[in-house]
């Protein structure tokens, strides 16, 4: 059995030109792998701004492992520090949110934080006198993650002290939250409505692969999509549908409209599926909204913001966003063959409910567990976790539309249904993990 | 059939027991709404938070056609469920409309797993020509919240 600690070359020959290893999904060592030197070494996603308004909110959110906290502070800012007492470790929230007050209190030997982490006090402090409790870790107060990134109230992190800035990781693909945010004339999201949560157990990567496949809609959810066109037959195109119908019927599209929909991939793993349209571009227009956007952005600019409507934005390897619906899904991964999904929904300043209503019904209908479509993924993505453990075949083919030119394009346009998009992620994943490992070495 | 109300609720969770979906869906009025909110018994309507499940009749006819579907890949191997009802009660009663709460054990099993959900079913019923009609059934589960995995049948 081969062992990857240490061995960076076997890691990087997980990864070839136009396949990749099982390891990659199966192997709770490559995963150990992944805690440290993947999700640590680049910018992940923590949470929105929106979700701690007030000074002393916080959300517990664990990222790579380790329990983090992002707190908002009296002067407006967002800062991240680390779940654990200095004293002991204990974590200093259990709830998954919540508001402080005006400091956080360890409850095991209430040891005293401000909202920044800085040390406030010590009960029977007259017992360190003389020691070198102020000299350690330990009185120093909460340990600050030191890189954190607000873009447009979306917020980052990056564990390790070193890495690529956060502009150079996403580059481009930030105009995906642009977008999403521009699509409020006032400029501002808030989350809304819950977050629903699945568990699947399925390696990360899968599911990532998953945002970016378009060959699958028509044979995976063709249960759903041949019950929705039954149930629709004999309207007229015109006919205005029901927002369900809206929603469901286009993931019964063809293989030409998923090709045709086109695709773009950025340096890093980042890509955009569906430059040219998506299943989500044919939604009702309202005409008061688009009036809206007209006056806060000028014509032009306005008709750019609403025409683009991507299938998925990947911000890898934990972030996918759907502009229209205003969506996103955050992958958390929990083991190798163990993730978390979260689907939140978002309301646009200053945009009618009616955008809100589309981006909870669209997490209803397609991410929440009860979800009417995405039974049918979950199952194949819990399939091929056990399917690759058959023997005898050992890779995973990603060889549609393989061209050896793309190996030294960063940024490429694409058709939709091209496996580049997939094959970027996993080149990303192992510069990533082998740059980690070799810094670690 | 169906006169006590209190009859009604088992009947229901039969036909789901049983598979019987067609039979089960032909019990809801034609305004009729299945909802299983994701803040459980806190949530106050369907539209300022999200649910787990908010679906009027035609969306419960797409999922039930989806189920007969022979490429309804999630049911190979099917799923099969068992609600094991505690005794219900009447929270509100008038001569043409009834509503009761029943607290529940849900089990819905599928090849080797089984997913186990507790809560309280609510069912707003009313009075029709033929016996009672389901105008809500809504779901609140104990832990509507957290983090679940795939449930496909009908809790």
């Amino acid at each position: 059995m081969s062992s990857y600690l240490h061995h960076p070359d076997r890691v990087a020959a997980l990864v070839q030109d136009d396949r990749v290893h099982r390891d990659l999904y199966l192997s709770e060592e490559i995963f150990a792998l992944e805690q440290e030197h993947l999700f640590a070494n680049i910018w992940i996603y923590l949470g929105h701004a929106s979700q701690v308004p007030e000074p002393g909110d916080f959300v517990a959110q664990d990222i790579a492992g380790r329990p983090l906290l992002m707190v908002r502070q009296p002067d407006g800012a967002v800062h991240v520090m680390y779940n654990r007492c200095a004293h002991k470790g204990t974590q200093l929230v259990t709830d998954e949110c919540g508001n402080a007050g005006r400091f956080f209190r360890c409850p095991y030997h209430a040891w005293t934080y401000k909202l920044d982490g800085a040390p406030l006090g010590v009960p029977l402090k007259s017992g360190y006198e003389g020691t070198q409790l102020r000299a350690c870790d330990s009185g120093q107060g909460l340990s600050v993650v030191k890189h954190v990134k607000v873009y447009r109230d979306f917020v980052f992190v990056r564990l390790a002290d070193s890495g690529p800035s956060f502009e150079d990781y996403f580059g481009e693909v930030l105009g995906a939250i642009d977008n999403m945010v521009d699509r409020s004339p006032e400029g501002k999201l808030t989350v809304g409505g819950g977050v629903l949560r699945n568990i699947v157990h399925c390696n990360w990567k899968m599911y990532l692969e998953n945002i970016n496949d378009t060959v699958h809609p028509m044979s995976t959810h063709e249960s759903a999509t041949k019950a929705a066109e039954a149930l629709w037959e004999g309207h007229a195109p015109s006919d205005p549908k029901p927002m369900a119908m809206e929603q469901i019927l286009p993931f019964g599209s063809g293989y030409e409209f998923f090709d045709k929909m086109g695709g773009r991939v950025f340096a890093n793993g980042h890509s955009v599926l569906g430059v040219n349209f998506s299943i989500h571009s044919n939604y009702a227009q309202l005409p008061e909204y688009e009036a809206a956007m007209r006056s806060a952005h000028g014509e032009e600019r306005a008709a750019e913001i609403l025409q683009r409507s991507p299938q998925n934005s990947v911000f890898y390897p934990s972030l996918s966003v759907k502009g229209s619906p205003q969506a996103i899904r955050v992958i958390r991964p929990l083991a190798a063959n163990r993730t978390l999904i979260e689907a939140w929904s978002f309301r646009a300043a200053g945009a009618p409910a009616l955008l809100f209503e589309r981006a909870m019904s669209y997490n209803r209908l397609v991410f929440s567990p009860m979800s009417v479509v995405a039974h049918d993924d979950v199952h194949l993505f819990e399939s091929i976790q056990q399917g690759l453990r058959a023997g005898g075949n050992e890779w995973v083919s990603l060889h549609r539309n393989y061209d050896p030119a793309e190996l030294t394009q960063p940024t490429l346009t694409t058709n939709g249904t091209n496996e580049l998009l997939m094959r970027n992620q996993f080149r990303a994943w192992a510069k990533s993990m082998v740059a980690g490992m070799e810094a670690a070495a | 059939m169906n006169r006590d109300p209190r009859d009604f609720v088992a009947h229901e969770a039969a036909l789901l027991d049983e598979r019987r979906f067609d039979d089960w869906l032909a019990l809801f009025a034609g305004d009729g709404h299945y909802w299983v909110p994701l803040l459980g018994v806190a949530q106050a309507d369907p539209f300022s938070h999200n649910s787990l499940a908010y679906e009027d009749r035609l969306l419960l006819q797409l999922r039930v056609d989806r189920l007969k579907n022979p490429r309804a890949h999630s049911q190979h191997p099917a799923s099969h469920c068992q609600h094991v009802l505690q005794p219900l009660r009447i929270e509100e009663e008038t001569s043409d409309a009834v509503r009761l709460r029943t607290p529940f054990l849900y089990i819905e099993a599928r090849g080797e797993s089984q997913v186990l959900l507790t809560g309280t079913a609510r069912h707003h019923l009313v009075r029709t020509s033929t016996g009672w009609a389901i105008r809500e059934k809504r779901i609140d589960l104990l832990n509507a919240a957290r983090a679940l995995p795939a449930i496909q049948l009908f809790i």
